[in-house]
């Protein structure tokens, strides 16, 4: 999210000449069509919402939370481990609005599930941006080195991504995360995103590829730059748009992979908390104690599918191709927009970036 | 082309090469293989570590026992000779008699997934691009994001309990529907077809109530007839059926002209009439009838096409070739559905014919279509929660895909000529739109191997995954890597094929040889 602030830094100054349209630089663009994107906007809100809820709750590190519990003590039975939260007003027959004792229950030896539940989306979040950060720096390292030098080091490095490639992401995470499960959640979370990045790195070098044929390329060669400084300065800042949308992708598909390893079992092991693993502890208990299953359900969808709202905002505001399409709904206006160069390639990135579920 | 594929395969061989060997050193260094002994109580603890380290050559650095297996590997590439050596198991079987038992459930589901997400996710992925921004297009839309967003488990698990078990309690309970749900399910197909429509608010609302009250009263006329206990097909459900693969044909091929209206029509006559002349052969069930009435049907309909087709022959015989498959194809379904009853009161099965668990009920037997059918109550729902993700993205992509080739020159020049929409849409738009999909499907098929796994776990059905799973729960190198040599190769094979169909279906792509 701090490229997408940093590429909208500078707004060029607004120009009041008559009624002439101001003058926007691409930045500024894409910023303004993702703030009018309401779904994204409200789903960056939720996310932080959300997660800034997680952190009052329970703290962070050594912060410290406001609630009274935390999530490996165990407490005395309370109402049968029912959850006790209500929002049903005493008015509409229910028995007031409050947290009471155990919000979300407790799990079935007396956790308090409420601080389960918080530390497991801390924990998910946390791999996530792990996950989107960290691979997508390298993703994009390896993309822009192999799309820039083309020739025997492209060939190198995109061999290696089709290594990775060939064994899919749960099978691969699921060996990785066995050896670093019990290393601790930081560990897991590098380790995934070292396997997880070969999705970036492909469309950050077609990327490339295309790009360091352009004219300003060449300007920046005449005018005395090194290999280093062209990829960094000149035609990274023009793929910012492939990298930020193929981040966020990987960062949505962390999500599930990260839950999915852990209810195998070869994710966070306890005393850790995951959403994934308090899953697969809670499910034979679905008939009896449908809440231990509901809550983390409802979070990592939620959590998923906000961070891929998220996502699918920031595409259409990088490509705002969508829009071209209801100029053809509309005869007399201004043609449909030509066909792009791009007609040969497939039309969107996203499945690329799917995850191993 | 030759060329294209030689570099192809050698590239992938090392590929493979260098995957197998991260893949052996990452299992190698996951855990303990042995974990279970070094905690026993047994007497003889130490001769039995002793004797698992020698057979699984522990004393060896893990790069050389990489070696060890590949040399193993490597003679599987030799026909003929007994060389093929995948090792053994922990507990002392041969992977190479594991591992084939594990995949046929697998290959099922995986390719059953596949199947189902590929018609249904490029069938709604089309029909909403064609009717992009009605609230039907939002609505779906918002509930591929949904899907997408849910991981297979939950999926999984939301099947076992709501599906399977609500479904068994319906029938053991008499399956009977109540009012309240035909006129709910109703309310809701009708809504569905007239949030879909374009036009007046007043047309909207006539189709609602018209679907409303066809579906509502199909469903009731189901239920109180007790078609959910004694299922069938029936002569209607084949004549519809076979008259509804007519149309979509006519539809996708624009076929709807001259002489080729009086082939569909025939085609369509004669497949529902030998739809009820095979019932009889059907009833022993046995795969070489299940092939010929198959084959027949469609070596007859390909004749039959080509000889009455005159001057459009070609296309002619493909009608009737694909009607008439499909016709069989029906009677065939027919016959497993009317094996519903029979298997649903079999003791094994004691009325809740929907498992949860396994592939297989223990103990069962019976003629083809008891077995059939039992494989398919246990697989159906671990390929539904495949399927559904998978339908998710195919759905995006191909409305996706739809909407970029809509915008194309050659759409403009094709309405511009005068070509009525439907061929529009379905000659030169849709077959567009198929040549990415096609490429994302093979590509996709990964993400399913790994989708299975978790899907098998959950319905402990015993396939690749779960042997996967088990093997790397006891760090047991020798079956990962016989599951790793499987989803591998079939990646790569898949991949190749997608680089292919590309080439083949799009000609602006060419293979550099």
């Amino acid at each position: 999210m701090s490229d997408q602030n940093r590429s909208a830094e500078s707004p060029p100054p607004p120009q009041e000449f008559g009624d002439a349209t101001p003058a926007r630089g691409f930045g500024a663009l894409v910023l303004r069509r993702f703030l009018r994107n309401r779904m994204a906007m409200v789903s960056l809100f939720l996310v932080l919402l959300l997660w800034l809820g997680t952190v009052v709750a329970i703290g962070l590190g050594p912060l410290p939370g406001l609630w009274k519990h935390d999530y490996s003590t165990l407490y005395p039975q309370h109402a049968g481990g029912r959850a006790t939260l209500s929002l049903l007003p005493v008015w509409l027959g229910g028995e007031g609005i409050g947290l009471g004792e155990h919000p979300f229950g407790q799990s079935r030896i007396g956790q308090d599930y409420f601080a389960m539940t918080m530390r497991g989306i801390q924990n998910s979040v946390f791999v996530m941006v792990v996950i989107g950060g960290a691979g997508t720096v390298v993703g994009t390292v390896i993309g822009a080195i192999a799309g820039y030098y083309r020739g025997w080091v492209d060939a190198v490095l995109m061999r290696m991504t089709d290594v990775f490639i060939v064994i899919p992401t749960l099978v691969i995470g699921a060996v990785v995360g066995r050896t670093a499960g019990g290393l601790g959640i930081w560990f897991l979370a590098v380790l995934l995103a070292l396997i997880s990045w070969m999705p970036v790195a492909r469309l950050v070098r077609a990327e490339f590829l295309s790009l360091r044929e352009r004219e300003f390329v060449e300007a920046a060669r005449v005018g005395g730059a090194g290999n280093a400084r062209i990829i960094a300065v000149h035609i990274l800042p023009n793929a910012v748009g492939v990298v930020i949308v193929s981040g966020t992708l990987l960062a949505a598909s962390a999500i599930l992979l990260e839950t999915a390893l852990s209810y195998l079992g070869y994710g966070v092991q306890p005393p850790e908390v995951s959403l994934g693993r308090l899953i697969s502890d809670n499910q034979s208990a679905f008939a009896t104690r449908p809440w231990l299953y509901w809550w983390p359900a409802v979070f990592i969808v939620g959590l998923a599918l906000l961070v891929n709202f998220v996502g699918d905002g920031l595409r259409n505001a990088f490509d705002p191709r969508q829009h071209r399409f209801r100029l053809r709904r509309t005869p007399g206006t201004r043609g449909g927009g030509r066909a792009s160069s791009r007609a040969a390639a497939p039309p969107a990135t996203e499945p690329e970036n799917r995850s191993e579920r | 082309m030759v060329s294209f594929l030689v570099r192809r395969l050698i590239v992938s061989v090392l590929i493979l090469l260098a995957a197998s060997f991260i893949m052996f050193v990452l299992a190698a260094n996951s855990g303990d293989p042995l974990q279970d002994l070094r905690t026993t109580n047994a007497p003889n603890r130490e001769q039995l570590i002793a004797q698992r380290s020698e057979v699984l050559r522990l004393d060896l650095p893990v790069p050389l026992r990489w070696a060890n297996w590949l040399g193993g590997a490597t003679g599987c590439l030799v026909p003929g000779a007994q060389l093929c050596d995948l090792g053994r198991t922990i507990s002392g079987s041969a992977v190479l008699t594991v591992l084939p038992t594990a995949m046929s459930s697998t290959v099922v589901l995986v390719t059953g997934a596949t199947v189902f997400a590929v018609i249904l996710g490029v069938l709604v992925g089309v029909i909403t691009a064609l009717r992009q921004n009605t609230p039907f297009d939002l609505g779906v839309t918002l509930f591929s994001f949904f899907l997408y967003s849910l991981p297979s488990f939950l999926i999984a698990v939301l099947l076992k309990e709501f599906i399977a078990i609500r479904f068994n309690d319906f029938l053991v309970a008499g399956g009977r529907l109540s009012p309240g749900m035909v006129l709910g399910v109703g309310a809701v197909f009708g809504g569905a077809v007239a949030l879909f429509s374009r036009g007046t608010r007043r047309r909207r609302w006539a189709l609602f109530a018209i679907a409303a009250a066809a579906s509502a009263a199909t469903l009731g006329g189901l239920s109180l007839s007790g078609w959910f206990v004694d299922p069938g097909l029936g002569p209607v459900g084949l004549g519809l059926g076979v008259l509804g693969t007519a149309a979509v044909t006519v539809l996708l091929m624009d076929a709807w002209r001259g002489r080729l209206r009086w082939v569909t029509g025939g085609a369509a006559l004669a497949g529902l009439l030998g739809c009820l002349l095979v019932q009889g052969a059907l009833e022993r069930g046995s795969w070489p009838i299940i092939f010929g009435v198959v084959f027949g049907f469609l070596g007859a309909g390909i004749l039959g096409g080509f000889l009455a087709g005159g001057q459009e022959r070609a296309t002619a015989a493909r009608i009737g070739g694909v009607v008439l498959t499909a016709a069989g194809l029906l009677a065939v379904v027919d016959r497993f559905i009317r094996e519903w009853p029979a298997y649903v009161a079999n003791p094994r099965v004691s009325g809740r014919p929907i498992a949860t668990v396994g592939s297989e009920t223990p103990g069962l037997t019976g003629d083809l279509w008891t077995v059939g059918m039992d494989r398919f109550t246990h697989l159906l729902l671990p390929t539904m929660a495949l399927m559904l993700i998978s339908f998710a993205a195919y759905t995006r992509y191909s409305r996706a895909g739809m909407l970029e080739v809509l915008d194309q020159d050659y759409i403009r020049t094709a309405r511009a000529k005068g070509l009525p929409e439907r061929t529009v849409i379905a000659r030169h738009a849709l077959r567009n739109t198929l040549i990415p999909v096609a490429t994302i499907v093979a590509t996709d098929i990964g993400s399913l191997l790994g989708g299975a796994v978790i899907a098998e776990h959950v319905f402990a059905i015993p396939g690749m995954g779960q042997l996967f799973n088990t093997s790397h729960r006891l760090v047991d190198l020798n079956p990962i890597m016989g599951y790793f040599l499987v989803i591998a190769i079939m990646a790569i094979t898949f991949n190749i094929l997608a680089d292919l169909a590309y080439a083949a279906l799009d000609p602006r792509v060419r293979v550099r040889g």
